[in-house]
């Protein structure tokens, strides 16, 4: 067993797998403490669709300046429009009575009419975007360009939440009582918004949008489930999101299934025994 | 200790939208006093305290504490709000909740020094037995005290309570009141309570605000509980002892 685990790591494409899986694995399992905690469930989703819509818009910048510089690659104006998303949605919730999730729909459907929008302006033969991959994606295609993308982005969103954790976890719990006592309640919401658009829409690129919103949501609820404290859920999401990407990819590597299916359906075993031990 | 008065309200006037919550209030209260705050349901009472703390800034007038603008030095002050606004998801200890009021900052992971600290503001309020319970465990007695112990623990000049009492029984209240009063004759402090039990502004307080939307009334309990303030406030008072105010 251990020379055919070993035989598995010879593969570059399984080596970028794990790296870049773990990678995604614990920016969104410290992320998702927050976006569960917040009743933000659809946040993933929506601001992955948001990201179509901005993956589309520069398939259409790329196409009109013949694809050269940096707006050959539509990551780069997915961002800024995700971004852009993401604060609108923040600023609608924040200044107007409906709630994150109405706003998130109202973008979520938004950013999808644009990009089809986008799209259908560009010739078939001359567009970059494959809808397939972006919405199921794969972690095995993870390129060495995407997995440095990857682990820088990573790099910095881990290290943002974690300087921010205390205030912002003191905001989740009460952020009434965290006003009262300094801490700037709205613009770590708006913050929070920006650092999930970045974590969201490079994640989404390489594993699509269904495996982002699992890994944003799933490993944080079971973890909700299991811990008696907010710290101990951000440690038991950031385990279960790495255990899962590590043995969904041993498991599609030896019985032949899809990578991204099979760390899902790993997730979601976890969050099922964790709704049974925490019924005990 | 600084001479200007713990609070001073000049024409504190707050609108939402063409609605005035509150209009032209003036207040001065000095140090080591204990107000009392009594009004009916949609009186402001809360959006006064939100000015208090900062939270609401006014579209009129300026509200000082300890003769800066409200909300600039929160160290200062301890707070505790409506039980009813507690979410009980949320993965926490009581423990967890008082270090996060001498942090300011959510607790990741708790120092010796902090646990320490935060045991022994959980004894002063008699809840030593409940360090380690999670807040979704404990009754609204309990997780008033909790609450208490978060905003005494970093010993505040300033006390301010919004409806702390709801959802808790008699003996839970009577408690809560005896508890502050033992701080505030302790740490020399000022306290600012809403509450809707007139036995216990009547009882405790040095002073009473009665309010709805303007000051009716303001001064000592005798003085501003008496006359025509309640019912001027309310509109009526309830029938035997006058205390009890739907």
């Amino acid at each position: 067993m251990i020379a055919e685990l070993s035989g598995m790591l010879d593969y570059a494409f399984m080596q970028r797998a794990l790296l870049g899986g773990v990678a995604i694995a614990t920016m969104t399992g410290l992320l998702g403490v927050f976006v569960v905690q917040r009743g933000l469930a659809f946040l993933g989703d929506g601001l992955a669709h948001a990201s179509f819509g901005g993956i589309a818009l520069g398939a259409l910048v790329a196409y009109g300046t013949s694809g050269s510089g940096v707006l050959s690659q539509p990551l780069w104006v997915a961002l800024p429009f995700t971004m852009a998303a993401a604060l609108a949605i923040a600023w609608v919730s924040d200044r107007t009575e409906l709630s994150s999730d109405t706003a998130i729909g109202v973008f979520f459907a938004v950013s999808v009419a644009l990009g089809v929008l986008f799209l259908s302006r560009i010739p078939p033969d001359r567009n970059v975007v494959d809808v397939w991959h972006l919405l199921f994606g794969s972690i095995l295609a993870v390129g060495p360009g995407d997995l440095t993308i990857i682990v820088v982005t990573a790099a910095v969103v881990v290290g943002l939440l974690a300087a921010a954790w205390g205030r912002l976890a003191y905001a989740t719990f009460d952020a009434e009582l965290a006003a009262s006592d300094g801490v700037p309640v709205r613009a770590l919401d708006y913050a929070l918004f920006a650092v999930a658009a970045v974590a969201v829409v490079v994640s989404a690129q390489v594993v699509g949008v269904v495996l982002m919103a699992a890994y944003l949501v799933i490993p944080a609820a079971a973890a909700r489930l299991l811990a008696p404290t907010l710290s101990a859920m951000t440690f038991g999401a950031i385990a279960i999101g790495v255990t899962t990407t590590l043995a969904g990819l041993v498991a599609s590597f030896f019985a032949d299934v899809p990578s991204g299916s099979a760390i899902i359906l790993l997730q979601a075993a976890v969050f099922l025994v964790a709704t049974v031990a925490a019924r005990r | 200790m600084s001479t200007s008065p713990a609070l001073r309200l000049r024409h504190v006037t707050v609108r939402r939208g063409d609605v005035e919550i509150l209009r032209d209030i003036d207040l001065d209260l000095g140090e080591r006093r204990f107000l009392a705050i009594i009004g009916p349901n949609g009186a402001g009472k809360s959006t006064l305290v939100k000015v208090l703390l900062g939270l609401v800034e006014p579209d009129r007038g300026e509200a000082l504490l300890f003769g800066r603008p409200a909300g600039s030095d929160p160290v200062r002050i301890g707070y505790v709000p409506q039980l009813k606004t507690f979410d009980r998801s949320f993965p926490a200890t009581a423990l967890e909740l008082v270090v996060s009021g001498l942090r300011r900052a959510w607790p990741g992971r708790v120092s010796r020094h902090e646990h320490d600290v935060a045991c022994e503001a959980l004894e002063r309020v008699g809840a030593g037995r409940l360090t380690d319970r999670p807040l979704a465990r404990l009754s609204g007695g309990e997780l008033q005290r909790a609450y208490l112990a978060r905003a005494l623990v970093r010993r505040p000049d300033l006390v301010i309570l919004d409806e702390p009492a709801t959802g808790v029984d008699f003996l839970a209240e009577h408690d809560l009141n005896r508890l502050l009063e033992g701080y505030q004759s302790d740490a020399d402090a000022t306290v600012v309570m809403v509450t809707h039990d007139l036995a216990a502004a009547r009882h405790h307080a040095t002073d009473v605000l009665v309010l709805n939307r303007v000051v009716i009334g303001f001064g000592p309990p005798e003085r501003a509980l008496a006359g025509d303030c309640l019912e001027r406030a309310y509109g009526h008072v309830g029938h035997g002892h006058g205390l009890v105010v739907p």
